[in-house]
């Protein structure tokens, strides 16, 4: 399928996972395995360091590589300050700007994402910005020193797919670096045509988290990836308005002799 | 804009003849809908859409599922003053009423946040009565400083503070505010406030709109229900939250259900809300703002309140006391109203788990 490169790391897996929304702690590490994902993003904020049956860090295999997100920041300012305390909690130098102003639609602020990205990348992070898939933004983005660029499909855990398909295919063509179609992927179909467009990973957490069975769903998730990937390496077949047939109705017209 | 113009916006508005107009059809396309007007969540309030209680039950899980997943948070009181001015007809901490009273010292607040921190909460909520004179706002910040050292979240439920007070105790780490209206009607509001600077009907509703100002990080509002008519009482709640979060969308608007409950001293003209009731008020709720957190206290009976977890309930208070000292058990005083769920942190956890929840400690930290 080949590897994403992406911060100087190389990933087996395109699927991306989140740790928010399970019914327990439990689940993760068999959602970890049954997904084959070894890149997992984590709530800063709801890490518990205090108490070690508590801390979700401890759920999480060794060889995972974590992605601290900073869910929680209002502004440009509180997410700075998130991913610097989880550096200095020893979540290592990924991680996820996540700011978001507006509690109604829960829709990322890209203006205060920007600066972020710009003093973080600065101070050494491998930036991965939430943003909504707009192409300026992304530019400015990657120019700000972000290692790839995460444009959401939907808003966050609506399970509603790629609605914003045009602009994330906009994205996908134009922007260089790795891009992770995240949020709104609600069924592994939405995930493989994410893939089939040419999206370099995708992140998933309410789908498989509020599933019947998350660890199944995990699977469903990886096989689709997969498949999504397979799809666009291979190349799509070319989209046609008309019918064309196997056996065209003028092919007489190149037979010998005619 | 204060938010009193959409209650008095209201005043003269036929509730009974809307909420008799509403038949089983108009709640049936209601469901069937995205989007919840104004009207849509009345009318999700009705004695009709009673008949609907397993449709919208089905929607508002779906819906509490995408956006805050098998959660739910847990939370504690720490009363740390129960002395009041106010004439309040429904409470235990009414001036009148001859309880011993207790404020606590720097130290006894820590003792308090000791104990209760040994029992895996992270997140709490500060109370006090009402008393400028023993609770003012900066006996309430410096606790807070002390409760800081031991959680990692606090919020206030105390006396309505001024917006550079409150400016004052955002900025010292304070994350959030909780403030009930009691009762939007302003007749009842009136009745049952008998004296005290809580009489003052606009002061109070305005405070929610003072701690958004102040860029608290959450504000929680609601109605005591039993004090008036619960529809109108769930709808202003409703109406009072999506304008909170209309205007200051950065701020986490949530809302509370608390159902009166005995306490020390009489409420004779109590106006019920039976089990069903409150299941429909929380479900229309959900509907109507979906994002919107949804949060229910120890108030309520254990078995009850499992039962709300996958209707949309997702914030919880467990292993209460809400006694002034009720923690380090020194000295502890008569509480502010009985509680009816007096299961430990423990137990509460074991009843989310078994619900195919999670309990979750930690949702927020102090940057």
């Amino acid at each position: 399928m080949g590897k994403l490169k992406i911060g100087g790391i190389e990933l087996g897996s395109r699927l991306f996972i989140g740790t928010g929304k399970y019914p327990s702690k439990d689940t993760l590490p068999k959602v970890i395995e049954s997904s084959g994902t070894q890149m997992v993003t984590i709530a800063l904020r709801r890490v518990d360091a205090t108490r070690n049956e508590n801390n979700i860090l401890s759920y999480i295999p060794k060889d995972t590589i974590l992605l601290p997100n900073t869910s929680g920041a209002r502004n440009a300012d509180e997410a700075v300050r998130i991913a610097r305390l989880a550096r200095a909690m020893g979540c290592g130098d990924w991680v996820k700007i996540e700011v978001i102003s507006d509690n109604k639609y829960l829709l990322p602020d890209n203006e205060e994402t920007l600066k972020a990205t710009d003093i973080l990348a600065n101070e050494g992070f491998k930036v991965l910005p939430y943003m909504n898939p707009d192409l300026m933004s992304a530019k400015k983005l990657v120019d700000a020193g972000a290692v790839g660029v995460m444009p959401l499909g939907a808003p966050i855990g609506t399970n509603r797919g790629l609605r914003m398909k045009e602009l994330i295919g906009i994205i996908i063509e134009e922007i260089k670096l790795p891009v992770i179609v995240d949020a709104g992927i609600g069924a592994p179909s939405h995930a493989a045509e994410a893939m089939e467009m040419g999206a370099d990973a995708v992140l998933v957490n309410t789908a498989i988290a509020t599933s019947d069975d998350p660890v199944k769903m995990a699977k469903a998730f990886s096989l689709a990836v997969k498949a999504g990937r397979y799809a666009c390496t291979a190349r799509l077949g070319a989209k046609s308005e008309v019918a064309s047939a196997s056996s065209p109705l003028t092919g007489f017209l190149h037979e010998e002799g005619f | 804009m204060s938010f009193y113009e959409v209650v008095s916006g209201y005043k003269d508005f036929d509730f009974n003849g809307f909420l008799s107009s509403v038949n089983s059809e108009r709640v049936r396309v209601i469901l069937s809908n995205d989007k919840i007007s104004d009207m849509d969540f009345l009318a999700l309030l009705s004695p009709a859409a009673q008949g609907h209680l397993e449709h919208m039950a089905e929607k508002a899980r779906r819906l509490s599922l995408n956006h805050f997943g098998k959660a739910v948070l847990l939370y504690a009181p720490i009363y740390i003053s129960n002395y009041c001015i106010n004439r309040c007809a429904y409470c235990g901490f009414n001036h009148d009423n001859s309880i011993s009273r207790k404020r606590l010292t720097m130290e006894e607040i820590e003792q308090e946040a000791i104990e209760l921190s040994k029992t895996g909460i992270r997140h709490v909520l500060l109370l006090t009565g009402e008393s400028k004179k023993h609770s003012p706002a900066d006996y309430i910040i410096e606790a807070s400083r002390v409760l800081r050292r031991h959680f990692d979240s606090v919020t206030i439920e105390v006396s309505p503070l001024t917006l550079e007070e409150y400016v004052h105790a955002a900025k010292s780490g304070i994350d959030g505010v909780t403030v009930y209206q009691e009762a939007y009607d302003e007749e009842v509001y009136d009745e049952v406030h008998l004296s005290g600077p809580k009489k003052d009907y606009r002061f109070r509703l305005d405070t929610p709109e003072r701690a958004c100002r102040a860029n608290m990080r959450s504000v929680n509002v609601g109605a005591l229900l039993g004090l008036s008519d619960w529809r109108r009482e769930a709808f202003m709640t409703g109406m009072h939250a999506n304008y909170l979060q209309d205007k200051y969308p950065s701020t986490e608007i949530s809302v509370s259900f608390p159902r009166i409950r005995p306490h020390a001293g009489v409420f004779e003209k109590v106006s019920g809300v039976s089990d069903i009731q409150l299941v429909q008020t929380i479900l229309a709720m959900r509907l109507f703002m979906p994002h919107v957190s949804q949060n229910i206290s120890t108030r309520e009976t254990a078995t009850f309140r499992d039962n709300l977890i996958p209707l949309g309930i997702n914030k919880f208070s467990a292993g209460s006391c809400t006694e002034v000292g009720g923690y380090s058990g020194a000295q502890a005083t008569e509480a502010q109203f009985e509680i009816s769920d007096g299961r430990s942190v423990g137990d509460v956890c074991e009843a989310i788990l078994a619900r195919g929840y999670q309990p979750l400690f930690k949702n927020w930290m102090s940057i």
